[in-house]
């Protein structure tokens, strides 16, 4: 790759909203993404993640609030003039079109003749390894490869930024992973902004330079994946990206990772410590996975590794000792309403 | 080793003999009659077989008249068939979107299926003997005031156009007015109907791809929604036509003085005491045959060219 080339996609959110008649199904949020970035929009469904998605496409009108893109206002343009284009859920490829009339299909709105779209259209059916599918129709293609084929058409406008709604979700697990490496890799490489809608906290991490996590129309933390993992705000956050036990402590609560909390019979002198009844224990090759309760009903997890929890020996239904060093606890923000 | 059928299945299986004997055995007993030996009647038995009522039919006097009405309905048919379709098609995209009075409009269309047919050629033709009288009255009225010759130049045209609504003004009614009109009360609900159906299971992510793609929304329509929508698209014309083809009760009183195959037919029933009616049914029928297998061919074909363009890799 040459060293020269010029990022694109520098995207920012100024106080944008959404809403549906009286209800509001994104709430003033403001976002700003330097160029080149790979940010994953996260949240459980409802949150606002999709319409914050369709609004930056296009596809979806802005209540009030600006849209930037390389610093042009793109709050009122046709999807189209953006420099955005989208990548469907169900990759809406056209059914009655080859995979190469797909891919070209843009540049047929242009009114440019068939045999120079075929032309243009076969870099990237090299990109996408479908060169041998090109004159195929989508419903002979397997879901892998009408995802690429969706994948190519998209890039085909040369955007600044590809805006991926749910690209893995209708892949196989097996698939998922390795289209999830493809997907990086090629952000990279086209040197262009993704912005990926996921309601799955592993993919977002896994991908994610920046990771804007929602829940009910507003941002609730956005950060490096490390960061929104390793400091959560609030206890949705905590509870949303997994590995966190949400411990009450007083009036506040603590976060505290699966893997940094230890059991013992009889509690550990200095650390902070939380009574618990062990309901379940699952083995996960690398680790034991305890969860247990303790007398409030509320549910917690810990990783312990193989030694530690042959050393321990926990029985289903006993109740230990949950402790965990001050430095390792998370304190909480009191949720926002 | 074959499962044994039960008491249900015999039962069943009566029902559907008696439906089907009773949907096609009327036709077969025409085509039957139709070959009647020359000294046969109007039923069975049969007295020999023969193509004497073909023959007579082909030197009979009414041929004129029977070329005429098939001519009317064949050209009606497709008017019909055409106007249906591109009606259809424009209100279902229009009743996606919102707008007032949306069911109400959707209420008065469907209404006319509801209404008896012939209530409503009644009230077509009744509608129009109102606006003949309203015409020739306005000629009347143009020529007595202005048909002097002494005016000026405008005046005098118009005292001109009054003349010649009295001197040629018959009706207003006819085949491409009030039949037209009284087959597309018929027709268009259905259609209306089936673009509904269409469009209820129609994904507009199709059409969102399309704009991201920079299609203008006749593009996205003509690229994209149409080709889609095409096999449902055929089958609202093909229903059209044979809609319009076979409707005697609406065209009953609003043809004017056109006569329809149907109208024609129904008409010979009662006047021909011959198997020559027995022929022409059967011409006919084959003719309704001939239409709807080549719509059929020429939509296979068109199917197996998408198809074709997916199978050469």
């Amino acid at each position: 790759m040459s060293g020269e080339k010029t990022l694109r996609g520098k995207i920012e959110f100024a106080a944008v909203t959404k809403s549906y008649g009286r209800v509001v199904a994104v709430d003033t949020i403001s976002l700003k993404l330097p160029a080149a970035t790979y940010c994953c929009l996260l949240g459980p469904s409802g949150c606002g993640k999709t319409s914050t998605l369709r609004m930056l496409a296009g596809h979806e009108d802005v209540s009030s609030g600006d849209i930037l893109l390389d610093d042009v206002n793109v709050t009122d343009l046709a999807p189209a003039q953006r420099g955005t284009a989208m990548m469907f859920q169900n990759y809406a490829l056209f059914p009655h079109l080859s995979v190469a009339e797909n891919i070209a299909f843009s540049l047929k709105m242009q009114g440019i003749g068939r045999a120079e779209r075929r032309e243009a259209a076969e870099p990237l059916l090299q990109m996408v390894e479908l060169a041998a599918m090109a004159d195929r129709l989508p419903a002979q293609l397997s879901g892998g490869q009408q995802q690429r084929v969706a994948l190519a058409r998209a890039l085909m406008t040369r955007p600044a930024a590809l805006l991926l709604d749910e690209p893995l979700s209708a892949l196989d697990p097996f698939l998922r992973l390795r289209v999830r490496g493809e997907l990086k890799r090629l952000q990279k490489s086209l040197g262009i902004s993704f912005v990926h809608v996921t309601h799955t906290q592993d993919e977002a991490l896994a991908l994610a330079d920046i990771v804007v996590l929602m829940n009910d129309g507003r941002i609730e933390q956005q950060g490096t994946a490390h960061d929104v993992f390793s400091h959560p705000r609030t206890a949705f956050v905590a509870r949303f990206i997994g590995g966190h036990n949400v411990i009450a402590q007083g009036d506040s609560e603590v976060a505290v990772r699966a893997d940094k909390v230890t059991l013992s019979r009889a509690g550990t002198g200095t650390m902070a410590q939380h009574a618990a009844t062990i309901r379940d224990i699952e083995y996960g090759g690398m680790a034991y996975h305890v969860r247990l309760s303790d007398a409030h009903g509320r549910d917690y997890s810990c990783i312990l590794q193989e030694g530690a929890f042959a050393q321990l020996g926990p029985i289903d239904g006993e109740t230990l000792a949950m402790s965990w060093a001050e430095s390792d606890a998370q304190p909480l923000e009191p949720a926002a309403n | 080793m074959r499962q044994k059928r039960s008491r249900s299945f015999y039962f069943m299986g009566l029902i559907f003999v008696a439906y089907v004997l009773f949907l096609y055995g009327p036709t077969l007993t025409i085509l039957l009659l139709s070959f009647q030996g020359p000294t046969g009647g109007l039923t069975l038995p049969l007295q020999g077989l023969s193509l004497h009522w073909y023959h007579d039919l082909m030197l009979g006097h009414g041929l004129p008249n029977i070329r005429i009405a098939l001519w009317n309905s064949a050209r009606l048919g497709i008017l019909v068939s055409v106007l249906t379709m591109v009606i259809s098609v424009m209100a279902g995209l229009a009743f996606r979107r919102k707008f007032r009075g949306a069911s109400l409009l959707l209420y008065a269309a469907i209404a006319s299926l509801i209404l008896p047919s012939i209530i409503v050629s009644l009230g077509i033709a009744l509608e129009f003997s109102l606006a003949n009288k309203l015409v020739m009255g306005g000629g009347d009225v143009l020529a007595s005031r202005f048909g002097d010759g002494h005016g000026n130049f405008l005046a005098n045209g118009i005292g001109m156009a009054g003349n010649w609504i009295e001197d040629h003004f018959q009706t207003l009614m006819g085949l491409f007015t009030s039949g037209l009109g009284a087959h597309l009360t018929w027709t268009l609900p259905f259609g209306l109907l089936i673009m509904f159906a269409v469009f209820n299971r129609f994904n507009p992510s199709y059409e969102e791809a399309a704009r991201d793609l920079g299609a203008t929304s006749w593009q996205t329509f003509r690229f994209v929604v149409l080709p889609l929508i095409a096999p449902a698209v055929i089958g609202v014309a093909l229903l059209g036509f044979t809609l319009s083809w076979d409707e005697i009760a609406r065209s009953s009183q609003a043809v004017g003085s056109a006569n329809t195959l149907p109208l024609l037919l129904e008409g010979l029933t009662t006047t021909v005491t011959t198997p020559v009616i027995y022929a022409l049914g059967t011409l006919t029928t084959l003719l309704s045959l001939a239409v709807i297998g080549l719509a059929l061919t020429a939509f296979a074909m068109g199917q197996r060219r998408v198809r074709g363009a997916g199978k050469k890799a």
